[in-house]
């Protein structure tokens, strides 16, 4: 188990360096940051002055270089925009984002385990019927048409949520189930499919046979082996939903990391562009890292292979 | 887009039937909401509308432009002189107080225009600025600013952008700090600030009054919601007052509802399609031919645009510059709607058969797309090249497009130099390019004598129509939407002074 959490973790490794050096070089070849700063009106002395001043004229490397030196100590410079920190800047963002997360992707386990599990044990009944309804529904919806329509109904018709801001719990139930249910399909769908092959496996006929009782079966047996690729598909769902939640924290106004950074790239703002991409990249890669983790310990096989 | 409008139509249908709502007249609040997240409150390091706005409540001028009447008025200062082409004397107001208790003075005349006057600080917006010298103490009450040669249109300047900030506080805090505790004179005081996401103000008790007026509404709470249907929504359930800028046909509906008002202001920003007439995009590029320009002119037909996307207080424009700037000059060239013109100055043109361009635009795709179809109708195969702001500035800061639908809003400076000027002194901006243009202009911007100034913007205007170097548009409007509860009359220049709303 050590030699695979080490492996997993020098990859892990080597993929964040890859990816800051992409987002680094990508960006900056976009276009000249020099005349993004100045902006309107600038002349061509202005925008050489500015060159010099944010160090544009200095060798890529040696610019790169400078630029994860600072990023490891948690300095990603001044946004262009706000002209404050950028770490600063993100760390506010980023904890509407992550609360808003966490609460999505645990909405949708919470909804889509237990559904799939349900749908797996009386497949075409009425459950299952249910069950795939609203998932075809989730997927078909989109997040802003969905969001709108819990706004008009809880909002403005009940009264009983605010449409949109970020300073109480209550806001955050309708951006919640609204990500969550973005979600929820996909892990259903492969619980519930997961599921039905498992419990058509002999171990499972072994366990009924010796007696094991249906829950103990279902959640010991059956679901454990059930759920290693939805581990998978959970960790890779709550990276995009820290990184791409742009819709939901639009259409709610909760100012997240998502929306930050949609519109920083409209406004050239490449520090915060640049700190974002990495930042969301390092979700993802340490979600997955996590989620191999989960995997080995569900699945013995996993850490031998 | 087109899908989320038709959407919260359908929502909005649902609504109109339901829902009451408590306004915040009870405890004294004016909700409301910014669109786009501001990137700084000091007033000199953002260039957004919101920032305008913000700066009126919080900070004063020396001057102050009275809507109504359209003159100058006392504001920090009280009276003032030219001394000579480039020196203006200012008395100052006695007895004001900013926000954080220090007094005003003219050591914080002299330290904020000496401040913003050096380019090396950095301003943002340097035309509101860079005309300015540096200034002087007379005395504790007196001051000189000196200007950058003569610049007749420093009066609203100083009512407008230009605010006096405590030399003390801004010598410490910087505009970094203003920017999260600000503090002016202004009829409104900063209670917090959460960078690009809300504001809030309460009334000065401290104001000294002025041309502006004590404010009315003890606090005004602004959220940044970047999605007017979640503007809607929060209108209509109460979580906001007051709202600006909302579509045309949203507005008509909203205007059936009790409990809201809606009124709807032009303001001073106006489209036009900029053409490449100096051939920047090459030589050979077909808006170069005056004939295609005028072409151009002629196949678009604004009124109808106006009628059924703009409506409101829109109106067609035909000078390059808003009608109620100074110096623009109305009697200029008017090309009317005429689509058998259009063709046949196209077949004079060399292009019989119309031709193919790229048509570049970053904003009212809907109105875009209009003039596409009315080009496509003479012959000319327009592309749409969709582009965010700061892509097609840079495009065309490098002299890249032919055609390009464009607007402006003058940082509602009622003066043509805010426009006219801006595009036709061969700058990055200017596509024109025309040399002649540029000495009226010259002579335009920099003569003290109102006169003069006249004759010369509408040299330069008339020669910019005949020429066709813009295809003027239309001048845009705004609906604001708030609770009945409220009173509030907008004004062209989209300057909302929230010390000028009250209660009923």
């Amino acid at each position: 188990m050590l030699m695979f959490t080490l492996k997993r973790l020098g990859l892990a490794i080597l993929v964040t360096f890859t990816v800051s050096l992409l987002s680094f070089s990508l960006l900056f070849m976009a276009g000249d940051p020099a005349s993004a700063i100045a902006g309107e009106n600038a002349t061509a002395t202005d925008i050489e002055a500015i060159r010099a001043l944010y160090g544009f004229d200095r060798p890529f490397l040696v610019q790169y270089a400078d630029w994860l030196f600072g990023a490891l100590s948690g300095d990603f410079g001044q946004s262009y925009y706000f002209k404050m920190p950028v770490s600063t800047l993100i760390a506010e963002r980023l904890s509407t984002t992550m609360l808003l997360g966490v609460c999505g992707i645990s909405f949708a386990l919470l909804t889509a385990i237990p559904l799939g599990v349900a749908a797996a044990m009386r497949p075409n009944s009425l459950i299952d019927r249910t069950a795939l309804f609203l998932s075809v529904m989730g997927q078909a919806m989109p997040s802003f048409w969905f969001g709108l329509v819990l706004i008009v109904v809880f909002s403005i018709q009940l009264g009983w949520l605010p449409p949109s801001g970020s300073s109480t719990w209550r806001h955050f139930i309708m951006p919640t189930v609204v990500l969550g249910y973005y979600a929820m399909p996909a892990i259903m769908r492969l619980t519930r499919a997961g599921m039905l092959e498992v419990l058509n496996a002999d171990y499972i006929r072994t366990a009924r046979a010796k007696g094991a009782s249906e829950t103990r079966v279902m959640f010991k047996h059956a679901l454990r082996n059930a759920v290693v690729p939805v581990v998978s598909l959970a960790a890779v769902q709550m990276g995009f939903m820290l990184g791409g939640s742009i819709v939901v924290e639009s259409i709610f106004a909760l100012h997240g990391a998502g929306y930050l950074a949609w519109e920083s790239i409209g406004r050239n703002d490449l520090p915060t562009v640049q700190a974002l991409i990495l930042i969301f990249s390092l979700f993802y890669i340490v979600f997955t890292f996590l989620s191999d983790l989960v995997n080995a310990w569900l699945d013995p096989r996993i850490r031998v292979g | 887009m087109k899908t989320r409008l038709l959407m919260s139509s359908v929502a909005l249908a649902v609504v109109m039937t339901a829902g009451s709502a408590l306004a915040d007249k009870a405890n004294d609040t004016l909700n409301a909401a910014f669109t786009k997240e501001l990137e700084s409150v000091d007033s000199y390091f953002n260039s957004a509308r919101e920032g305008v706005i913000l700066q009126r409540s919080i900070w004063d001028g020396l001057l102050y432009l009275n809507q109504a009447t359209g003159e100058y008025e006392g504001n920090l200062a009280t009276s003032w002189t030219w001394v000579d082409d480039t020196t203006l004397e200012l008395k100052l107001r006695e007895g004001v107080t900013f926000h954080n208790g220090e007094e005003f003075d003219a050591d914080d005349v002299v330290y904020t225009v000496e401040f913003v006057s050096k380019p090396e600080n950095g301003v943002v917006t340097q035309r509101n600025v860079n005309w300015m010298k540096g200034a002087e103490k007379v005395d504790k009450y007196t001051v000189r600013i000196f200007t950058n040669g003569p610049f007749p249109a420093a009066l609203e300047y100083l009512a407008g952008p230009v605010s006096i900030y405590p030399n003390e506080y801004y010598a410490e805090a910087g505009p970094a700090g203003m920017a999260l505790k600000p503090v002016g004179t202004g009829p409104y005081r900063v209670e917090s600030v959460e960078p690009g996401k809300r504001f809030v103000l309460k009334k000065y008790e401290g104001y000294h009054g002025g041309p502006k007026g004590m404010a009315s509404i003890g606090t005004v709470d602004i959220r940044t919601i970047p999605d007017i249907n979640t503007q809607l929504a929060e209108l209509f359930s109460g979580g906001l007052d007051f709202i600006w800028g909302v579509p045309a046909d949203q507005a008509e509906k909203l205007a059936l509802m009790d409990r809201l008002t809606v009124v709807n202001e032009s303001t001073m920003r106006i489209g036009y399609l900029e053409l490449d007439a100096a051939g920047r995009s090459g030589a050979d590029n077909p808006m170069t031919n005056k004939l295609v320009r005028q072409a151009i002119n002629h196949a678009i037909d604004r009124q109808t645009i106006i009628d059924s996307l703009l409506k409101g207080a829109s109106k067609v424009v035909d000078a390059a510059c808003f009608p109620t700037q100074f110096g623009c000059e109305q009697d200029v060239a008017a090309y009317e709607f005429d689509p058998e013109k259009a063709k046949a100055l196209l077949a004079e043109a060399g292009y019989p058969d119309g031709f193919s361009v790229d048509f570049y635009a970053y904003r009212d795709r809907s109105y875009a797309e209009a003039m596409l179809s009315y080009l496509a109708n003479v012959g000319i195969k327009a592309n749409l090249k969709y582009l965010q702001y700061s892509a097609l500035r840079d495009l065309r800061h490098k002299g890249e497009t032919s055609m390009s639908f464009q607007t402006w809003g003058s940082y509602s400076i009622n003066d043509a130099s805010a426009i006219t000027s801006q595009f036709f002194k061969h700058g990055a901006e200017d596509f024109a390019r025309d040399d002649e243009v540029l000495a009226w202009l010259d002579i335009a911007d920099t003569s003290v004598d109102p006169e003069v100034r006249k004759e010369n913007y509408s040299k330069a205007l008339k020669k910019i129509a005949d020429e066709a170097y813009w295809v003027p548009l239309f001048s845009y409007n705004a609906n604001y939407v708030f609770t009945k509860e409220a009173d509030f009359t907008p004004t062209p220049d989209e300057v909302v002074r929230f010390f000028h709303v009250r209660w009923n």
